[in-house]
């Protein structure tokens, strides 16, 4: 499927392939717009955003030379940064140089006042973790001087204007979250109109692509959330009701199934360390909006937890007859699963079935 | 807004190194609010956080340009950051455009375009950044310092005039969209104040005339704390507002 190169400007025309799979005898395919995803939302659902900001997280070092840092995560006294050699965004990373050779203890100098030193790098030299002792000079250089994270697909240089959904809030994310990234506040007032719960939590979304296969294989790291009181109550209402658990983007699915570890889903702080595939049985979502993501990727295996491989094989193969597009900016995937295995017992069920049912 | 009033709430405050920015956020301060102060002069809006720190307050400064479009998300972020979740946002930086003031023939086309850019562009940048989240989240007050400029066609007015009045129509519009969402939207008239801007405007006026920027900011937060029962979208007069 091409990658689409550039930011978009009509979200609401975007296209939207909608699979679902909530029946396990069979699944069923349509296709519509971003702007419709309200027809696809019934009363009583809730639905839920992730409102991480899309930081600045690129940023060029003064020396060693010949070095990118990409941040891709942050605890409270360092950061992990991904590390790039010679060459720029508009190179494939893979194709990228090494990056120069460090040890804990080597000081990466940002600036004339910020230098971090290094705490540990990983075995492939790609990734290093970085002290940060002071996080507002780190986030006031890269406010002033970081670039948002992008890849050679996406020729033309990106403003943190492109990379924002459109409630962007916290600047948690190194990449945007990009599944909200379609729909509007047009959307947003729809899906309320439909009767419909609108929430939000925020989910640190981390980087995509490493250029390194070894590396890529260990995305996604753990990555922090917090789930506030309201969203906790607003989705156990729904769920109450027997209304479904929307998901916009795997961030959102990582940090609800993190957050409900022993089925009852806890608001606050937490860290995800889960990995979501197959063989997950899901707790807390009944669906997914998502964006294009192919086979073998971390991103798929955890589509895997709402359909089977054949159905999203499927699904991938008819969005590619119609011309969609992959990438952060490209079209949209909603996905409707069975409802969590580890659910509040025979009465939810009924009311969901009964509700599917009445649906058009 | 609760009782407690601007007490440990997040007020994002534009142009806040001089005039009428600055008394606002010293007063917000003093109420107990997390003040983030954007200006473009960064050694004037240090001191002036330092001196809110020194005394008590919460204080972060950002030297930006509100009429920079890149800008706009890096100070939207780092307010988020080293405040917290904006609950208020005071457009007040504002720029006259050419000073001595030209008529409109003798006015640069570029000149119009930059005052639109930093007085009505900026603010509705800057409003799409933090306002979004203040509607996600149902709550927020964001307020448009104005001008009686906006209202009545003064001879050499006519660039910060056109921006003042397009930005009171942001303002209702603004307000009629996100009635429902919980965020309360409105324009103040300040008045006349006794302020560098207003020198450089009318050198010769008698400053015992004008209002005193620290008593208008009073004032003005009176209204941010009373918004939630004042009408959307209107254009309050500060004169008419008593201190709270």
């Amino acid at each position: 499927m091409r990658a689409a190169t550039a930011p978009r400007d009509l979200a609401a025309a975007e296209r939207l392939i909608v699979l679902d799979a909530a029946d396990p005898r069979g699944h069923r395919l349509e296709v519509a717009t971003a702007g419709e995803l309200a027809r696809y939302v019934a009363p009583g659902d809730v639905v839920v955003l992730n409102d991480a900001a899309t930081l600045p997280a690129s940023i060029r070092a003064r020396r060693p030379e010949d070095l990118e840092l990409r941040f891709m995560g942050r605890d409270e006294r360092s950061w992990t940064a991904l590390l790039l050699g010679a060459g720029d965004r508009t190179r494939p990373t893979e194709a990228r140089g090494p990056a120069p050779l460090l040890a804990p203890g080597d000081r990466v100098e940002l600036d004339e006042a910020i230098a971090l030193t290094v705490e540990a790098v990983e075995a492939s030299g790609r990734v290093a973790r970085v002290a940060v002792p002071e996080p507002e000079a780190l986030l006031r250089l890269l406010a002033l001087r970081g670039a948002p994270i992008q890849y050679a697909y996406v020729p033309g240089a990106l403003s943190l204007f492109h990379v924002q959904t459109p409630w962007a809030s916290r600047p948690w994310a190194f990449e945007m979250p990009s599944a909200g990234r379609p729909l509007t506040f047009a959307t947003l007032v729809a899906l309320r109109a439909r009767g419909a719960s609108v929430v939000r939590l925020t989910h640190a979304a981390g980087i995509s692509s490493t250029g390194d296969a070894a590396v890529d294989a260990t995305l996604p790291r753990p990555e922090r959330f917090e789930i506030p009181a309201t969203t906790a109550h607003a989705i156990a209402a729904a769920r109450a009701r027997g209304g479904r658990v929307i998901a916009v983007g795997t961030t959102v699915v990582r940090a609800l199934e993190a957050a409900a570890a022993d089925g009852v889903l806890r608001a606050g702080p937490g860290l995800a360390e889960n990995r979501i595939d197959a063989r997950t049985p899901r707790a807390i979502v009944d669906a997914l909006l998502t964006g294009m993501h192919e086979p073998g990727t971390s991103h798929h295996r955890l589509l895997q937890a709402f359909a089977p491989e054949a159905a999203l094989d499927d699904a991938l193969a008819r969005a590619a007859r119609e011309g969609f597009l992959a990438h952060e900016f490209g079209d949209a995937m909603l996905i409707l699963g069975p409802p969590p295995a580890r659910h509040l017992g025979a009465r939810r069920r009924d009311v969901f079935l009964a509700g599917r049912l009445g649906l058009a | 807004m609760s009782e407690e009033g601007l007490s440990g709430k997040v007020v994002v405050v534009t142009g806040a190194s001089r005039g009428l920015g600055l008394e606002l956020a010293r007063r917000a301060a003093r109420r107990g609010a997390k003040v983030v102060m954007v200006a473009r002069e960064a050694a004037a809006l240090e001191q002036a956080a330092r001196d809110i720190r020194d005394a008590g307050g919460f204080a972060v400064p950002l030297a930006f340009d509100v009429g920079d479009k890149e800008a706009i998300h890096r100070l939207a972020q780092l307010a988020s950051e080293l405040a917290g979740d904006v609950d208020v946002l005071i457009h007040n930086a504002s720029t006259l455009g050419p000073v001595p003031m030209p008529l409109l023939l003798d006015l640069a086309c570029e000149d119009l375009e930059r005052v639109l850019q930093t007085n009505l562009v900026g603010p509705f940048r800057l409003t799409k950044a933090l306002g979004a989240p203040m509607a996600l989240r149902g709550a927020g007050t964001i307020v448009f310092v104005s001008s009686d400029a906006a209202v009545s066609a003064y001879p050499g007015w006519g660039a910060y005039g056109v921006s003042k009045a397009a930005a009171d129509h942001l303002a209702r519009s603004f307000a009629a969209e996100l009635g429902s969402s919980g965020v309360r939207v409105f324009a103040v008239d300040p008045g006349e104040m006794d302020t560098a801007m207003h020198a450089a405007a009318l050198p010769d006026a008698d400053p015992t005339t004008l209002a005193r920027p620290a008593d208008v900011a009073d004032r003005l937060l009176a209204m941010v704390e009373r918004a939630p029962r004042a009408p959307a979208g209107e254009r309050l007069i500060a004169a008419d507002w008593g201190r709270a």
